[in-house]
C-alpha cells in the first residue's frame, strides 16, 4: 500500500468514527452552514460536535501548517482529505471568510506572530471575520477608497464607511483596507485588522432582492486601531488586498468550497416526468438543460486541474479571475434552468412546500455571483490584462 | 493522479511541438493541397512519424509499440491540431489501435506492429449517412462459404481510399461484427472526395465483398463493445485535436490584436474585443481541462470515461469553434482571404466538429446517460 492509499484508508476510517449522521446530510438552510465566532449558537449538538472533532485534528483547514491550527496536508493528501468527505457526504466543519480570505493571506504576509495569534482562532471557529473593501463610491475602481486612517503614533483614527460588508453585524474581526496616505493611491492603503466590538464601529443591514439581508453598512466614526494590527507593510496594503482577491475569488467560484456540480437534467428528469422515448418531457428544455450539463461536468474537471495546478504552484497567478467568471456565469445559468423547469411553482416566495420560496431566493442570490469579490466584466478585464497581455487593458 | 501533464509527458511535449512546428506547419497544408495531393498526407512526413515511434505510441510493447496512453496521443494531437497538419495519426494509430488492442486475437497480431512499423495506415469505415449514427448500423455481414460477405455502403471514411485496411462495423443476426477489411479485397469501391478542410474522405461501397471468418475483429455479434472503444478513443482524440485547432486560432488572433492599428489604436485595446477574447480563453482552459480528463479515465478505464467522452468532444467542439469565429471577426477583411491562415483553421475545426459526432449528438449522449 503506498503512503498515499494509507493516508485515505486513515481518513477514511476517521471520518467513519467522528463525522455525525448529521452532518452528513444536504444542507437545507442557513443555519446548516457553520460558520463560528463568538456569537454562534450550533443548531444542535452534532454540528457543535463534528467542528470540535474537526478543529482538534486540523481538518477545519487541512492544509495549513499545524502550528496555526491545520493538518499540515500535502496538496495530494488535502486533495484525498476532500474526495473521502465527499464520498460520505459531510458537511464542511466550518465555512468562514477567515479561512478562505484571511488565512491565506496571514499565512502570506502575516509576521510569525500574527500567524499564531490570528489563525488559531480562525481554524478553531473561536472569531468570524468580515471583509470591508467596498465603499460607496468604490466598488469595482476598489483602489479609489477614501476610508482614511489619520496617524496619531502608535494607533490611527479610522473614519468612513464601507458597503455591502457581507455578516458585518455577526462578525467578530473585520480585515479592512484604510487609506493611510492620501497622496499615493495604490501606495497608500494599509491592510488593517479590527475588533468590530471597537468603539466607533456601527453596521446597518441591507436588504437584497432575495428578501435575506446578509450584508451591511459599515460605518467607522473615530475608531482607534493600535498601530500593530495590520498585514504586511504600511502604505502596501493593496499587495495584501490583491493577494487575498485572488483566494476570494477562487472560493466564489467554486474552486474551494465545491458547488453543486450535479447534472442538472439529471435531478429534474425525477420531478418533471417523461415521454414515451424516456426523454424529458419538455423537448427544448431539455436540450437547454443538457448542453448546461456539458458545461457543469466541463468545468469540473476544470475545477479539478484548477486546483491542482493551483497548489502546486503552476497555475497562473491570475486564473483564480477566468474560473470566478466561469463558475458564476454558469451557476446563474443553472438557476436559470431551474427557476424554468419548477414552473409556476417556483415562483412561490414563502410557501411551506417551497421552503420559504427557496427556489425563487436561490435564483435571485446567484445574481449576485458575478458582482461580489469583482465583476464579471472587471475580471474579463484582469484576464484580458493579466493573461492575454493586450495592449491599454 | 494531478490533471496536468507529468514530467515524461511535458517532455514528450517539448520533443514533439518543435517536430510538428518544424516538419508540418501550416505551410505543409498549403502545399499539398495546392498541389492537388491526391494521398491527403505526405508520406515522407508520416516516415519522419515513425522515427519518433509516434504511430506505435497506443500499441501495446508486446505488439512492438510504445504502450503509452491516450494522454500521450492527445500531446501529439494537439500539435497536429495547432498546426493542421494533414495525418492519418487519428484514424491509424488512435481509433484503430483501440479497437485492435481490445479484441486482441489474429488481427491485432497482425495489425498492431505494423502499424506500431509505420507500415499500415488504417481507415474507420463506421458512419453511413451525413450525421453520425453509429447505432443504426445499417450494412450487413452475412455468413458465406468459411467467411462473410459484406454490402453496404460507408461513408466519411478518412484515409478510405489509401488504407493498407479498414476496419467496418456491419450488422450481423445477433449484433455488430467488426471486420478487418483489407485494400484489395474485391467488391470494395472507395471514391475519395475533398472536403472543406482540403482532406480526403471517402465513400465506401461494399458490394458482395467476401472475407475469411478471420477477419473477424472479436467476436462475431460482440463489436459493440470494440467500436464503443474505437469511438471513445477516435472522439477524445478528435476533441484534442479540436483543442490544438482552437488554441492555434486563438494564439494568431490575440496576436493579431496586438499588431493591428485602427483608430489611432491597437484594436487589442478596445474592451469590445478583450472581453471575447477573454471570455474566448476560458473556454479554451475549460476544453482543455475536459479533455485532460476523458484521456486520463480512458487511461484509468474508469466507467465514467464515456460521459466523459462525450462532455469532452462537445466542449471542445463549443470552445474551438467560437475560437475560429471569433478569430476570423476579428481579423477583419484579411480573415477572409485564402492567403492569410485563419480561414484554414476554420475549416479543419468544421470537418473536426462533424467527426464521430457532433455537439449535438453528444450534448443528447449526455442527457441520455444522465437518464433523461
Ligand atoms: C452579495 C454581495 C456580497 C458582498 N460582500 C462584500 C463584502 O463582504 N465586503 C466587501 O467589501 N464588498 C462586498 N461586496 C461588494 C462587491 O465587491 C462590489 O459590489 C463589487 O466589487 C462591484 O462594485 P459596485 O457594486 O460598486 O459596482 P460598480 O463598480 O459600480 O459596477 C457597476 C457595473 O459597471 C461595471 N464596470 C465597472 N467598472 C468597469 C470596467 N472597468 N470595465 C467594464 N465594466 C465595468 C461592473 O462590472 C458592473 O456591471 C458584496 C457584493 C454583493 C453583491
Ligand atoms: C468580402 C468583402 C468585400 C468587401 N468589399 C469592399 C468594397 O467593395 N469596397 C471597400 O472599400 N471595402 C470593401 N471591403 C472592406 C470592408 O469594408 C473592411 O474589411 C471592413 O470595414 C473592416 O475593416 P478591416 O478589414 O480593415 O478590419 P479592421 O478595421 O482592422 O478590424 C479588425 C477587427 O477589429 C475590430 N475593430 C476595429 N475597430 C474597432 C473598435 N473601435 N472597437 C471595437 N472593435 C473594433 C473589427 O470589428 C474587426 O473585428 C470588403 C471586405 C470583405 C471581407
Amino acid at each position: 500500500m503506498s503512503d498515499l492509499d494509507a493516508f485515505r484508508a486513515e481518513v477514511r476510517g476517521w471520518l467513519e468514527a467522528n463525522c455525525p449522521a448529521e452532518m452528513r446530510e444536504p444542507i437545507r438552510e442557513e443555519g446548516d452552514v457553520c460558520w463560528g465566532g463568538r456569537n454562534w449558537v450550533f443548531k444542535n449538538d452534532a454540528q457543535k460536535q463534528w467542528l470540535e472533532a474537526c478543529a482538534a485534528k486540523g481538518y477545519t483547514v487541512p492544509d495549513w501548517p499545524k502550528a496555526y491550527g491545520g493538518a499540515g496536508l500535502t496538496p495530494e493528501q488535502t486533495k484525498i482529505f476532500k474526495q473521502e468527505m465527499k464520498r460520505i457526504h459531510a458537511r464542511s466543519p466550518l465555512d468562514s471568510f477567515g479561512i478562505w480570505m484571511l488565512g491565506p493571506a496571514l499565512l502570506q504576509f502575516g509576521t510569525e506572530e500574527q500567524k499564531v495569534q490570528y489563525l488559531n482562532p480562525i481554524a478553531r471557529g473561536e472569531i468570524r471575520w468580515c471583509q470591508g473593501y467596498s465603499e460607496p463610491g468604490s466598488g469595482s475602481d476598489l483602489v479609489s477608497l477614501q476610508t482614511f486612517g489619520e496617524d496619531k503614533g502608535d494607533h490611527w483614527v479610522v473614519n468612513g464607511s464601507k458597503i455591502w460588508t457581507s455578516y458585518a453585524d455577526q462578525a467578530d474581526w473585520i480585515f479592512c483596507l484604510v487609506r493611510t496616505d492620501k497622496a499615493n493611491k495604490y501606495q497608500g492603503i494599509t491592510f488593517m485588522l479590527f475588533d468590530m466590538a471597537s468603539k466607533g464601529v456601527t453596521t446597518k443591514p441591507i436588504l437584497l432582492i432575495s428578501g435575506n439581508s446578509p450584508f451591511c453598512e459599515t460605518f467607522f466614526d473615530d475608531v482607534e486601531v493600535p498601530k500593530t494590527q495590520y498585514v504586511g507593510e504600511i502604505n502596501r496594503g493593496w499587495d495584501v488586498a490583491k493577494y487575498l482577491l485572488g483566494h476570494e475569488r477562487e472560493m466564489i467560484s467554486g474552486g474551494g468550497a465545491g458547488g453543486d456540480m450535479v447534472s442538472i437534467g439529471g435531478a429534474f428528469a425525477k420531478s418533471f416526468g417523461k415521454n414515451a422515448a424516456g426523454e424529458l418531457d419538455d423537448p427544448i428544455l431539455r436540450a437547454e438543460m443538457a448542453a448546461f450539463d456539458v458545461d457543469v461536468f466541463a468545468y469540473r474537471a476544470m475545477g479539478e486541474r484548477f486546483m491542482d495546478m493551483w497548489k502546486t504552484g503552476r497555475a497562473h497567478p491570475a486564473s483564480s479571475n477566468m474560473m470566478k467568471y466561469v463558475g458564476t456565469e454558469l451557476n446563474k445559468r443553472r438557476h436559470e434552468l431551474v427557476m424554468s423547469g419548477g414552473g409556476s411553482e417556483a415562483l412561490e416566495w414563502d410557501s411551506e412546500e417551497t421552503k420559504g420560496g427557496a427556489r425563487a431566493r436561490g435564483w435571485l442570490r446567484t445574481k449576485a455571483n458575478s458582482i461580489e469579490g469583482g465583476t464579471s466584466e472587471v475580471m474579463l478585464n484582469v484576464i484580458a490584462k493579466r493573461i492575454l497581455d493586450l495592449p491599454g487593458a | 493522479m494531478p490533471l496536468y501533464h507529468n514530467d515524461d509527458q511535458a517532455m514528450l511535449k517539448d520533443s514533439v511541438a518543435p517536430f510538428v512546428a518544424e516538419q508540418a506547419p501550416v505551410s505543409h497544408l498549403r502545399k499539398l493541397r495546392d498541389s492537388a495531393d491526391a494521398t491527403g498526407f505526405s508520406r515522407d512526413l508520416w516516415t519522419q512519424f515513425t522515427e519518433m515511434g509516434l504511430p506505435g505510441m497506443l500499441v501495446p510493447e508486446a505488439h512492438g509499440g510504445l504502450g503509452m496512453g491516450h494522454m500521450e496521443a492527445g500531446i501529439v494531437l494537439e500539435e497536429i491540431g495547432r498546426n493542421l497538419t494533414p495525418s492519418p495519426f487519428l484514424s491509424t494509430s488512435v481509433g484503430a489501435v483501440a479497437a485492435l488492442a481490445k479484441a486482441g486475437g489474429t488481427q491485432a497480431g497482425r495489425w498492431l506492429p505494423a502499424i506500431a512499423s509505420g507500415e499500415a495506415i488504417i481507415a474507420l469505415a463506421i458512419d453511413e449517412g451525413a450525421k453520425h449514427r453509429p447505432d443504426r448500423i445499417a450494412a450487413t455481414a452475412t455468413r458465406a462459404g468459411n467467411g462473410f460477405r459484406l454490402d453496404g455502403k460507408k461513408s466519411f471514411v478518412l484515409h478510405g481510399h489509401v488504407a493498407d485496411m479498414s476496419i467496418v462495423a456491419a450488422k450481423t443476426d445477433g449484433g455488430i461484427t467488426l471486420f478487418a477489411v483489407p485494400k484489395d479485397a474485391k467488391g470494395v469501391t472507395a471514391d475519395p472526395r475533398r472536403l472543406v478542410d482540403s482532406s480526403l474522405a471517402s465513400h465506401v461501397t461494399l458490394d458482395g465483398v467476401e472475407v475469411d471468418a478471420d477477419a473477424v475483429i472479436g467476436e462475431v455479434d460482440a463489436g459493440g463493445d470494440i467500436l464503443d472503444a474505437l469511438l471513445a478513443a477516435t472522439r477524445t482524440g478528435a476533441a484534442a485535436e479540436m483543442v490544438g485547432v482552437g488554441q492555434g486560432a486563438m494564439d494568431m488572433t490575440v496576436t493579431y490584436l496586438k499588431e493591428r492599428k485602427q483608430f489611432g489604436k491597437l484594436i487589442g485595446e478596445f474592451q469590445g474585443l478583450q472581453h471575447r477574447a477573454a471570455h474566448l480563453y476560458g473556454e479554451m482552459e475549460v476544453a482543455r481541462a475536459t479533455v485532460m480528463k476523458a484521456q486520463q479515465l480512458l487511461d484509468e478505464g474508469n466507467e465514467g470515461a464515456k460521459l466523459m467522452v462525450s462532455v469532452a468532444k462537445a466542449k471542445a467542439g463549443r470552445a474551438a469553434n467560437l475560437a475560429v469565429r471569433e478569430g476570423v471577426q476579428m481579423h477583419g477583411g484579411i480573415g477572409m482571404t485564402d492567403e492569410y491562415d485563419i480561414g484554414l483553421y476554420m475549416k479543419r475545426d468544421r470537418a473536426l466538429a462533424e467527426y464521430m459526432g457532433d455537439v449535438h449528438y453528444h450534448i443528447d449522449q449526455v442527457a441520455r446517460m444522465n437518464g433523461y
